[in-house]
């Protein structure tokens, strides 16, 4: 239970950061809630993973959706050199969850040191 | 040990985020790109986006209201005169912050703060041509002019009006790939963006070649190969029309015949700072009495590197006294090239010489003097500080002589390493207010508001024409022209004295014109405007061909309608193919030929001498002379790989035709045979060969694959996927449908001058800069087939009709 309440509450506070914050400030927000809230310390990479992972890969894909993906098209030809938006938006969303996870990791294990 | 794996995790986050941050370790800073919230998807404009705002902004005085139509045309209706400008700032900026930015940092020499020091070359380049310097005093007396001061300062006020409110997740994707943010607009850099056309437009020249020609060749071969005027020119101004000549023209320097057209040495130089040499024009108007309606048509495609963004952007301006349409310059206010309710305009360009090199003798390193006029003469010495991204900033000095910004010198050398210091006089030097033309023609209404507003242009030089809904039709070449003597400035000038420099200029009435020309059409496509009999000295880089097919096609048209402008604005025949064909085909040797190149030739042959996509003719004839021209000349011309040009096309199949068994420079001087024209056409056709085949097996022997037109994102090969690459297009050098390779008609325009206004155009790209729109690039496959958009000229009471797609409404 409280792994999904980790992942919805990592997922929320990171959207918020990311309106008023630079980009990594989903870093903060992973840390903080697997600071706040303790999940078994091997899931928490997990929460900052999945979170992270949901919430770049969704939002990407759903922009890129109502774009018809034209930017994706090019982007995807720019970094990935080759034209596969689907791929680039799973880029973005590993990007995201990589950092997710070991930000959530770096929470959990902070809360640790405290206790 | 929990210590040691939390610092761990934590070293790992940081680290991750400080790679995905910067191009530290990565190419890209991928995070901040791909970030769904800041970085580049937030340019993913979705397909119903809504452009609908109301904007309240102090200091409006009135009312604005735009309407947007399905191409996303803005159509601004404003209750004053100022207002409109402001929306214009605000709507460019909105549509193509980036791109104008970029223009005017380009050619003010600060590309290297975007770029690094790989910009650092060019940022000194046009540093050292003084361009910022001339748009301060152009833009000082732009600003004498209260009206032109009021129009820039609003369009300047509504270009930061969107900078001001731009969040950093709503920048131009440009400025994240590129890692840099806009900074305000100012007045000056709506002058930079002119100064950018001045380049472009007459910022060409060959002095330095011509110098090494003139002493490789002697004079008598030089002025054959390098004429004034061609025999076969059909001039811009109708053969027989008188000129007026009100100046006397200056004599020729005492010591020109000995220090100016005999110059002992050679130069070992390569000016590296020249515009596309294709860029040019079409514009051409016929009178009633050769159209169907028995009104006037305007035609006009301005030939430009083509790009994406698109150099143009499509506006329709209203105001109280005036409703202009057609295409505005992103970076300027007002419509450059279009109509209003009254009359018609568009511009070509001169092609005149206007940029002259004078030699200079330094005191010593320091550069601070200067022999002139028999004493040491300061130099004024301006410190250009060239920020770089990336590293310390490039200091450099340039100094300013009575000619001019010396613009090579030691510190800056060409490749060919010569220790010489050269200043540049640029007609762009002179402060000019070409907006007040602009301003002048959005509202004129009829043959005198036009007459009265070109007299304001200086630069770049162009040839104006011009049609009203009463009637008349006209063209003139405007621009300030220095009064030469024959000669003055086709070779790089002594620059110790002040007999050499230009001192006045070509009265203005003087200028070639012609108004209602019995002939009932009048035409320009940068060749010479006139014939020998005008009375001055024009020196220019001009093209004939495409004037003569105009004006060939012209002469025989009646009945005229918007669609045979069309047809004739997409025309792909190609006369200089006409010309030089039957006389390749004549003289080439076909039994030396090899069956490859045999087979070449049977398919030059059937070629119908229109360079359409799918015809493999104008492949081969290309191919052929472009062998074919050093076959000629490389012996005569390349001596000692001094830096040269070629004669141009027209001189070529000129002296052929007349002269085709004893013309000189058949003749290969470097073997001991004496070469015929049969010799060298099947050398240089067997020499082209391997070429062809290799281009017929890659499948590309069919003209438009081989042309390969493209539309390149201004980054070029920065940022090929951002661009519209191979495109079915036809068409070519020396063609009316002028598409080269890179560049071409970047706006296409047909206006007949019937009530209400019936106007067609069309430009390759859309009316959104960010290539995350549908509109980014939309119209670009209608325009390599040909197509022209009509244009909807909007009715203040068409409010409600269903092309409105969105609306913005300004006011304080």
């Amino acid at each position: 239970m409280k792994f999904f309440i980790s992942i919805i509450l990592t997922v929320l506070l990171a959207f918020a950061f990311g309106l008023y914050l630079p980009w990594w400030s989903i870093a903060l927000a992973a840390f903080m809630v697997s600071a706040l809230i303790p999940v078994k310390p091997g899931w928490a990479f997990l929460v900052g993973f999945i979170s992270l992972f949901l919430l770049w890969g969704g939002l990407a894909w759903f922009q890129s959706v109502n774009n018809n993906h034209i930017l994706a098209h090019r982007m995807s030809q720019v970094i990935l050199k080759e034209d596969d938006p689907a791929k680039l938006t799973l880029f973005a969303a590993l990007i995201g969850g990589v950092i997710g996870g070991f930000a959530a990791l770096s929470g959990r294990l902070f809360r640790t040191l405290l206790r | 040990m929990r210590i040691l794996f939390f610092l761990l995790a934590l070293a790992t986050t940081i680290a991750l985020v400080v790679i995905l941050d910067t191009t530290k370790l990565l190419p890209a800073p991928l995070g901040r790109w791909l970030s769904p919230q800041q970085g580049i998807w937030q340019n993913a404009e979705s397909l119903d986006h809504d452009y609908n705002a109301n904007l309240t902004i102090p200091g409006l005085k009135g009312n604005t209201e735009v309407y947007f139509d399905e191409r996303l045309v803005p159509h601004i209706f404003s209750d004053n005169e100022e207002d409109p400008y402001f929306v214009q700032g605000y709507l460019h900026a909105k549509f193509r912050l980036w791109q104008m930015e970029f223009q005017t940092h380009f050619i003010s020499g600060r590309i290297s703060e975007i770029v690094g020091d790989a910009g650092i070359k060019s940022d000194r380049g046009f540093r050292r041509m003084g361009i910022t310097s001339a748009a301060e005093s152009s833009l000082a007396f732009m600003e004498k002019d209260e009206v032109m001061r009021q129009t820039m300062d609003a369009y300047t006020a509504g270009v930061n009006a969107y900078i001001e409110n731009l969040p950093e997740s709503q920048l131009p994707i440009e400025y994240k790939l590129l890692g840099y943010k806009p900074e305000k607009w100012t007045n000056l850099k709506s002058v930079l963006f002119f100064k950018a056309m001045s380049y472009d437009l007459v910022g060409g020249d060959d002095d330095f070649e011509q110098t090494n020609l003139l002493k490789i060749l002697g004079e008598a071969d030089y002025n054959f190969l390098f004429p004034q005027a061609e025999d076969s020119l059909s001039p811009i101004i109708p053969k027989g029309i008188p000129f007026t000549k009100s100046a006397e023209i200056p004599l020729a320097p005492a010591d020109a015949d000995s220090v100016y057209f005999h110059r002992r040495d050679s130069l070992w130089f390569t000016q590296e700072f020249k515009p596309d040499p294709d860029n040019g024009s079409n514009n051409w108007v016929v009178s009633g009495s050769k159209t169907k309606s028995g009104k006037p048509i305007l035609c006009n495609d301005p030939h430009l590197s083509l790009s994406l963004p698109s150099i143009w952007m499509e506006m329709q301006i209203t105001t109280p006294t005036s409703n202009a349409y057609g295409v505005t310059f992103p970076g300027l206010p007002i419509v450059v090239i279009g109509f209003n309710d009254y009359i018609a305009f568009g511009v070509t360009n001169a092609g005149r010489e206007l940029k002259d090199y004078y030699e200079i003798r330094f005191r010593d390193a320091s550069r601070t003097e200067y022999w002139f006029n028999n004493a040491w003469k300061k130099a004024d010495l301006r410190i250009e500080q060239i920020s770089v991204k990336g590293s310390a900033p490039f200091i450099d000095t340039v100094a300013y002589t009575v000619f001019g910004p010396v613009i090579y010198d030691k510190t800056f050398k060409d490749k060919l390493n010569q220790n010489k210091a050269y200043a540049l006089s640029w007609i762009a030097h002179y402060p000019s207010n070409p907006l007040k033309m602009w301003y002048q023609l959005n509202r004129a209404k009829n043959y005198n508001d036009y007459l009265d507003a070109v007299q304001y242009f200086n630069e770049p030089s162009q040839n104006i024409v011009f049609a009203s809904k009463e009637g008349d039709i006209a063209i003139k070449q405007e621009g300030k022209f220095p009064l030469r003597w024959e000669g003055q400035g086709s070779f790089v000038m002594p620059g110790t004295d002040s007999s050499y420099m230009w001192k006045e200029f070509i009265p203005r009435q003087d200028n070639p014109f012609s108004h209602n020309p019995e002939q009932g059409y009048l035409s320009s496509a940068n060749q010479r405007a006139v014939d020998t009999s005008y009375p001055y000295f024009i020196p220019g880089s001009y093209d004939m061909y495409r004037g003569v097919s105009i004006n060939r096609r012209l002469s025989v048209m009646s009945n005229i309608t918007p669609d045979d402008m069309k047809r004739l604005q997409n025309d792909n025949y190609n006369v200089f193919a006409e010309h030089m064909r039957p006389l390749m085909l004549r003289y080439v040797d076909r039994d030396r030929l090899s069956p490859e190149a045999l087979r070449f030739l049977t398919l030059l042959e059937q070629w119908n001498l229109n360079s359409d996509i799918q015809e493999t003719g104008p492949t081969i004839f290309e191919n052929w002379v472009d062998s074919l021209r050093p076959a000629l000349f490389r012996d005569e011309l390349f001596r000692n790989d001094l830096p040269v040009i070629f004669p141009s096309d027209e001189i070529i199949a000129q002296s052929l035709i007349r002269d085709s068994s004893s013309f000189k420079f058949i003749d290969n001087t470097k073997t001991p045979e004496t070469e015929t024209l049969a010799d060298i056409l099947t050398s240089s056709l067997e020499k082209a060969t391997p070429g062809l085949k290799k281009a017929e097996d890659d499948h590309r022997l069919e003209w438009g694959k081989f042309k390969n037109t493209s539309v390149y994102h201004l980054l070029r090969e920065r940022m090929l996927p951002f661009g519209r690459l191979g495109l079915p297009i036809g068409g070519g050098k020396h063609i009316i449908n002028a598409t080269k390779q890179k560049n071409g008609p970047s706006w296409k325009m047909v206006i007949h001058m019937t009530t209400p206004t019936e106007a067609y155009g069309i430009y390759p790209g859309g009316q959104n800069g960010n290539p995350g729109s549908p509109f980014y690039d939309n119209t670009v496959l209608d325009w390599a087939k040909g197509q022209h958009y009509k244009l909807w000229v909007m009715q203040q009471n068409e409010k409600k009709d269903k092309r409105v797609k969105a609306t913005m409404k300004f006011s304080s």
